[in-house]
Order: structure tokens, then C-alpha cells, then sequence
């Protein structure tokens, strides 16, 4: 087992740790006022819910053997037969060609957390509607069905992996953000628009939490990335500096779109487009060089800013733009390296696996995502009765206020006596 | 007595608080309120999205004043709000029957 490599791992995942809370202080700043702890909520959640699905049969479904290049087996459910000798194969390779080893536990922890936040991602799409207790089934449901099976296939050893050539995902952008933007896209067909979409006004409620939340994906980020090659090489390093280089183009370039077609540098804009440039730069960021890294960016910069408009035109209502950014930027990112991938590995051959792998993930996830929605909305329902959601999720759902906006905050004007658990004050059922 | 109102931009507050002293208004209300006028609000851009503001922030100053001050008072605040520029706000008066100082108990212009 090698130390460096299986210290760099575990490093790399506690930073992908922290874009869950990051992804839900970016969503969570970008909903209205009443239902902002419902939408971090959506994301934190998922630190709970998929982090024990993982060990109980995830990791064991991704990774353990094959089943016709579609799924793994049961062999490992509760990490069974990992011991702190037990060790995977890094990416990092020694002089004579030999696969650097690091330890089970790292690796999975790792892909923990990577399918903790692609289910985190989705939530974005059905802000301020949907019920909690119907969201933490799908989500646990959703890995299930979708993630860990699509995680085989690209990293388990599965059908996409076996394609000639491989598909290139580095890290992820099929995986993680065409999944996390094709289920967001189905889910929010069957649970339908926010009440007043189109109609009324529906302002982030704060910018600088989404510059925050942005501030944590990018740092984060820098772990998923270079962390994917499971040890410390030139080509961890490549991908280090090519994520940093592909956010700062992809920014510059959603904000030159910003302001010839709107006339303003919106501080939303700049998060949106660094956002839309580590997406893109995800799957291909290990296989280019810094100017391909640079056009990945400002092309990806460019289309989701003009992609985001789309849900309008079409009238889905997509809150937080899971598709324009994620779905795009994903997709971008994925076909760009068919043809910028370095080493000559890139070319029409290489371009047509990876439309392959970004056609068939979106394919499959659309069609068992919807499918997933639509019987969670039929038997326990997916969305929140009407007044509730107008009302606001976080009092209905969660019994709280983000924000105790009177300047009579703590004195008695502001709230009851507390009461005593279960009488008249707090025994009002939640419906969540 | 006059219940003199003024809606105007938040800005101007200071400005208008020390012609108010100078002039020898003893207290005030302050409070911040939003709304429109004429110039109705503005319009900001989310991700492409055009929204329009109608709301403007403003405060209001709510002062009381002797019938024969209030007339010169508006004026006072007028000049002290005023920037000439579209938005400045309006000033109103209305007759108060009475008003009493809490901690002594005296009663109408005594209380002011």
C-alpha cells in the first residue's frame, strides 16, 4: 500500500466532503427567504442518507465484480471482507509500468462522497415544493437504481469502461453531473412548476451565500478533480491547474454573455459561470492540455449562460438551473475531450465513445428517474400541498425560520415562551 | 397640532435631522418603509431573468409640530431631502387632536 497516494485520498475526500455544504449554501442563497433551510436541508441530507446506503450496498453494487457490464454484486455489502490490508489500484503507476496500491477504505470513502453530492445536486431542480420525507426516500431510492449502477459502468469495470476506446471521464462528468442534470430534468417534469413561476418575482434571497457556496465547490473541487487519479502524479497536477484555468475562463465567459446581452456583471453570473466551468472541465481535465482546458472553459461559460434561459422558453420550470448548467456543462465537457484529448488520444474515434457515454447515461437516467418520481408521487406523493409551499417549506416542513428579520429579535415580541415538548406550542404535527 | 410625515430617501436622513435640530424639533420617528412614486423602481437581471423592483427603499420621519411651525417646518425638510433628482420623495401634514407625553401626563402643544 502506498502511503502518499492513500494520504492524498483521503485528503481528496474530506474536501469533496465539503461541496455538499457548499452546493447547499450555492442553492440555498438562490431560493426565496422562506424556504432557504429547506433547500440546504435537500443537500445536507444527503450526507446522511447516501453516505449509509454506500457501506450498507453501494460500494458493493459499483465495485465488486461485474453482472454483464451493468451492475457489480453483493460480495462486499457492508464492506465485507475490507480489513485495513485490503488495497485497490491507483491510477499512479511506479517506473516499470506497476499499478500504485492505496487502501480500500480511502477509495470508498472517496466514492462516498462523490455519490453524496451527485444526489445532493438534483435537489436544485425542485426547490420550494417538494416534501422532505418524500425526497429522502428518492434520493436513497435514486442512488440506488441510478447512481451505483452508473458509477459501475464507468469506473466498476462496466459496459462503458469496456467500449474501445474507453470513455474518458476523469471525474466524473457523466457519472455525476449528466446523471445529476438528466434526473433533476425528469423529476421536475413529474412534480411540475413552482406556484407563480413565470408570474412572480423570485429573487435569489442571498448573494453572498451563493458566493460562499461557490467559494467551497471550487476549493472542494480541487479534490474531486485531482483526487480522481487515486494518488499523486504529474497528471494529479494537470488536472489541479486545468480545473483552476477552465473556472477562471469559464466565468469570464458566462460574464461576457451577461454583459453584451443583459447589461450588467451580476455577481450571480460569476458564481454560475465558475460553476458551469468546473462541471465542464470534470471528465476531461485529466486528458487535455491548459489551452484546451481554457477553450473547455469559456465555451462552457458561454453555452450554459445562454442554457439557463431555455426553461423559459420551453416552460419547465428547473429552478436553479440543474440542466443549464450541470446537464450542459456536463455534456460539453464530455464530447470537447473526444477531440482535445492529448497523447493522440482524440479524434472522431474518441468522439464517438464519449457521445455514447453522455447519450446512453442520458438515456437510462431520464427514463427510470421518471419512472422513480412519478410512482414516489402516486403512492407517498413527491410535492407539497399548495399552502404549505406558499406559506414557505421552512415552517411547514421543517418547524423553523432562517432569519428573524424584526429588530425585536429575542424580546417577547418576537416569539412565544417556549413550551414544554408535546403540548399546544410544539405538538402541531409537521407534515414533511 | 400637525402630524407632519415625510417619505424620502434613506441618504437624506442625516441632512434632514440636523435641519430639523438647528430649527429646534426636540424628537422624531424614524422608520423604514419602501414603495413608489412617479419613478416607479428598477429593474435587476438574475441569470437573464429581468425582474422589476417596484418596491424602492425609502424612510419615513414622522414629526409633531405647533400649527403655527408646521408650514415652515415642511419647508425645512423639503430644502434638506431635496436633490432634484427623480425619486425624492413627498412630505404631507394632517391635523392631530391631541398628544400626551407619557412620563408626566401633560397634554397637547405642552407635551411636544
Amino acid at each position: 500500500m502506498n502511503g502518499t497516494d492513500t494520504g492524498f485520498v483521503l485528503i481528496s475526500a474530506a474536501l469533496v466532503m465539503v461541496m455538499t455544504p457548499g452546493l447547499a449554501l450555492f442553492y440555498g442563497g438562490m431560493v426565496r427567504s422562506k424556504s432557504v433551510l429547506n433547500m440546504l436541508m435537500m443537500s445536507f441530507i444527503s450526507l446522511g442518507v447516501v453516505s449509509v446506503l454506500w457501506v450498507l450496498y453501494g460500494h458493493s453494487l459499483a465495485f465488486s465484480g461485474d453482472s454483464g457490464g451493468f451492475i457489480g454484486n453483493l460480495d462486499m455489502i457492508g464492506l465485507k471482507g475490507v480489513s485495513a490490508d485490503s488495497v485497490v489500484d491507483s491510477f499512479v503507476t511506479d517506473a516499470g509500468g506497476k499499478a500504485h496500491q492505496i487502501s480500500t477504505f480511502a477509495f470508498s470513502l472517496f466514492q462516498m462522497l462523490f455519490a453524496v453530492i451527485t444526489a445532493a445536486l438534483i435537489s436544485g431542480g425542485l426547490a420550494d415544493r417538494v416534501k422532505f420525507g418524500s425526497w429522502m426516500v428518492f434520493i436513497g431510492l435514486w442512488v440506488t437504481v441510478v447512481y451505483f449502477p452508473v458509477a459501475h459502468w464507468v469506473w466498476g469495470g462496466g459496459w462503458l469502461a469496456q467500449l474501445d476506446p474507453a470513455v474518458i471521464d476523469f471525474a466524473g462528468g457523466t457519472a455525476v453531473h449528466i446523471n445529476a442534470g438528466v434526473a433533476g430534468l425528469a423529476a421536475v417534469l413529474v412534480v411540475g412548476k413552482r406556484v407563480g413561476f413565470k408570474k412572480d418575482p423570485m429573487r435569489p434571497h442571498n448573494l453572498p451565500l451563493v458566493l460562499l457556496g461557490t467559494a467551497l465547490l471550487w476549493f472542494g473541487w480541487f479534490g474531486f478533480n485531482a483526487g480522481s487519479e487515486l494518488g499523486v502524479d504529474g497528471t494529479t497536477a494537470n488536472m489541479a491547474i486545468n480545473t483552476q484555468v477552465a473556472t477562471a475562463a469559464a466565468m469570464l465567459g458566462w460574464l461576457a454573455y451577461e454583459r453584451i446581452r443583459h447589461g450588467a456583471f451580476t455577481t450571480l453570473g460569476a458564481c454560475s459561470g465558475a460553476v458551469a466551468g468546473l462541471v465542464a472541465i470534470t471528465p476531461s481535465g485529466g486528458n487535455v492540455n491548459v489551452f484546451g482546458a481554457l477553450l473547455i472553459g469559456v465555451v462552457a461559460g458561454v453555452v450554459c449562460s445562454w442554457a439557463v434561459s431555455l426553461k423559459y422558453k420551453l416552460g419547465y420550470d428547473d429552478s436553479l438551473d440543474v440542466v443549464g448548467v450541470h446537464l450542459v456543462g456536463g455534456v460539453l465537457g464530455t464530447l470537447m475531450v473526444g477531440f482535445l484529448a492529448i497523447d493522440g488520444a482524440g479524434g472522431w474515434k474518441q468522439f464517438v465513445s464519449q457521445a455514447i457515454g453522455a447519450f446512453s447515461v442520458m438515456g437510462y437516467t431520464f427514463v427510470v428517474t421518471f419512472i422513480l418520481a412519478f410512482v414516489i408521487q402516486k403512492t407517498i406523493g413527491f410535492r407539497a400541498a399548495e399552502d404549505d409551499e406558499v406559506t414557505g417549506l421552512d415552517q411547514t416542513a421543517h418547524a423553523e425560520t432562517a432569519y428573524d428579520f424584526s429588530g425585536t429579535a429575542g424580546s417577547h415580541l418576537s416569539a412565544a415562551a417556549p413550551a414544554p415538548a408535546g403540548t399546544a406550542a410544539t405538538s402541531k404535527k409537521v407534515d414533511a | 397640532m400637525k402630524l407632519i410625515t415625510a417619505v424620502v430617501k434613506p441618504h437624506r436622513l442625516d441632512e434632514i435631522k440636523e435641519a430639523l435640530q438647528a430649527f429646534g424639533v426636540h424628537g422624531l420617528t424614524v422608520t423604514e418603509a419602501s414603495g413608489y412614486g412617479r419613478q416607479r423602481g428598477h429593474t435587476e437581471v438574475y441569470r437573464g431573468a429581468e425582474y422589476t423592483v417596484d418596491l424602492v427603499p425609502k424612510i419615513r420621519i414622522e414629526v409633531l409640530a405647533e400649527d403655527d411651525d408646521a408650514e415652515q417646518l415642511i419647508d425645512v425638510i423639503v430644502k434638506a431631502a431635496r436633490t432634484g433628482k427623480i425619486g425624492d420623495g413627498k412630505v404631507w401634514s394632517l391635523p392631530v387632536e391631541t398628544a400626551v407625553r407619557v412620563r408626566t401626563g401633560e397634554r397637547g402643544p405642552d407635551a411636544l
